[in-house]
């Protein structure tokens, strides 16, 4: 992508020769392999809703799934956004929902008891990866708990507040087109 | 050379890029000696200002000496020079800059099609910015290429440190041209929305232009901190109603002049519902900005009042109460600074000890932790509030 956009540089542009280090730290770029995870998981889930219930022998809950595909599609955007520690604690939330609905697939007869027993431990592992890419996007972006500094002797006035009150105001005129004042 | 290089969102990296060369016979090339990140960088790392490539190095605040010049710069420039070096790229020859009006020179945007399109009319060229306003690389780099250098340019004297001269390329002229568009009276109050470094810089000026009261709101202590040390009152927007202490401030009547020194990112919080909504809705590009500050300022402002604007907003905004702004006859003012327009007097007031701005540096490392600093800035963490980089 870059090398491409070097190509639209004008001649005496800087183009880039070396790649250095990402700000993106690893939980970062987790949360974004997981987020377009989510949307196309959420996408599959709103197209093939039948193709599901009948893989998992659940048949009627067609409506449940795609309403499901939302919610994914929506962590998803969330998880892909500056916010993503939101984004990643409802990919959590909805994984919880999504093993509750899964564990009634294990309930009395049903042929694809094996296929939900594997979607409950896929599930499963996506949530630990889910819980831990939270927690560490939480610590990396948190702020210290540390006391915040106290900069109340940067005042930016070397002869202090009281002296500079007004002092520009001896010296400088509004210009005429930044005016607010009308004559008293 | 090394420089910061933007590669999409929250992806910033020190690369080794080409060294610049000079394009045209107004150019001249810099060695950065010192540059800064801005609060405007931010909406960039986070993909929110339209027009942004990979590859596009960053930064519009830098200072250094000049190592090389074009043909045609009329000996306003020579080699050795110290200059800093204004954000906005302007020809000092359009109607605009004659006028003084350089933020939007008419021809030192050379993505002029582009902006033509998008804005209406083009506005001035700007350093590491978005190709909006020509896709210039920036200062956070070792060597910078001016444009237009024989007017883009405040030369400044030896003798003063680089960390007091280096925000006469932005965030010092944007406050006080924010505080200058207030036309403030001693008997005015003027509330100040936001305590980043612009903010920090506008209730310098409001104090310096004499303004009877200057209103500070923000939630970080530290910088409410530094407002307060800057001579300001200070509201807690997390503890305390903006809306009820601007109004016991100034006798039920409203603050005379407002400053929005936030812009398009303001603060969600689960108490201003409406900062949920437009979070929401800026996720799913339905708006570009985030508007509360303008609401609120809106709503408070006292009736034929001033709004001033020097937060970036980058396009469409929803549910801004225009209205109430008609009916109470407000004023804005807003727009990207007019650099140059300010710094010779404010150069003059540093060197005469009126204001000494490095007072907001709180973080100084070398450039190639600039990344990394990204994100601690972006974060508010470390209590910090300006970084400076030293290439």
């Amino acid at each position: 992508m870059t090398s491409l956009s070097n190509l639209v540089r004008s001649k005496g542009d800087p183009k880039i020769i070396r790649s250095g280090p990402s700000s993106l730290p690893a939980s970062d770029r987790m949360a974004r392999n997981l987020g377009w995870f989510s949307i196309a998981l959420g996408v599959t889930e709103l197209v093939a809703a039948a193709s599901i219930t009948r893989a998992l022998g659940m048949p009627g809950r067609e409506g449940l799934v795609r309403s499901f595909g939302l919610r994914e599609i929506a962590s998803g955007f969330l998880s892909l956004s500056v916010d993503k520690k939101a984004g990643l604690w409802s990919r959590v939330a909805g994984d919880l929902l999504d093993l509750a609905v899964l564990r009634e697939g294990l309930r009395g007869f049903n042929p694809r008891r094996s296929t939900v027993s594997t979607a409950i431990i896929m599930v499963a592992g996506i949530t630990v990866i889910d819980i831990l890419t939270a927690k560490a996007a939480g610590a990396v972006h948190a702020r210290s708990d540390l006391k915040p500094a106290d900069y109340g002797r940067r005042t930016g006035f070397p002869s202090g507040v009281t002296a500079a009150r007004g002092r520009a105001a001896e010296s400088f005129t509004t210009p005429r087109d930044m005016r607010a004042e009308l004559p008293r | 050379m090394r420089a910061l290089v933007w590669h999409g969102k929250e992806d910033i990296r020190c690369d080794t890029v080409s060294d610049p060369e000079i394009e045209d016979p107004r150019d001249a090339i810099i060695k950065v000696t010192s540059c800064a990140i801005c609060g405007s960088d931010l909406h960039l790392f986070h993909n929110l200002v339209p027009a942004m490539m990979p590859g596009d190095i960053m930064g519009h605040e830098a200072m250094g000496e000049v190592v090389e010049t074009g043909s045609g710069l009329n000996g306003k420039l020579k080699k050795g020079d110290r200059v800093v070096v204004p954000f906005t790229i302007f020809c000092g020859e359009c109607e605009q800059c004659r006028r003084g009006n350089y933020s939007v020179c008419e021809k030192s945007n050379r993505r002029k099609d582009l902006a033509d399109k998008v804005f209406g009319h083009a506005t001035a060229g700007l350093f590491g910015y978005t190709h909006l306003t020509g896709g210039y690389p920036g200062g956070q780099a070792e060597y910078l290429r001016v444009p237009f250098a024989d007017a883009t340019h405040i030369k400044v004297p030896e003798g003063i440190s680089d960390e007091k001269l280096l925000f006469l390329s932005d965030i010092f002229p944007t406050g006080w041209q924010a505080a200058v568009q207030c036309d403030i009276q001693p008997t005015d109050t003027v509330a100040i929305w936001g305590c980043g470094p612009v903010g920090q810089m506008a209730i310098r000026s409001a104090i310096l232009l004499g303004a009877r009261q200057v209103v500070a709101i923000d939630c970080l202590p530290e910088r409410l901190s530094m407002a307060q040390a800057g001579g300001a009152i200070t509201i807690d927007f997390k503890t305390e109603s903006v809306i009820e202490r601007l109004d016991e401030l100034t006798g039920g009547k409203g603050p005379e002049k407002c400053i929005d020194a936030v812009g398009m990112e303001s603060h969600v919080s689960m108490a201003q519902p409406d900062t949920i909504m437009d979070r929401a809705m800026q996720m799913m590009m339905m708006e570009n900005d985030r508007p509360h500050v303008l609401r609120e300022m809106i709503y408070v402002c006292r009736p034929a009042g001033v709004i001033s604007i020097p937060g970036v907003y980058s396009g469409l905004v929803d549910k801004l109460p225009i209205g109430m702004a008609m009916n109470k006859g407000l004023t804005f003012r807003m727009g990207q600074t007019h650099v140059n327009r300010w710094t010779d007097d404010l150069l003059r007031r540093i060197e005469e000890g009126q204001i000494d701005p490095s007072f907001v540096i709180t973080h100084t490392v070398r450039l190639e932790d600039g990344p990394e600093m990204y994100r601690v800035f972006r974060d508010k963490q470390d209590s910090c509030i300006k970084v400076v980089l030293k290439p």
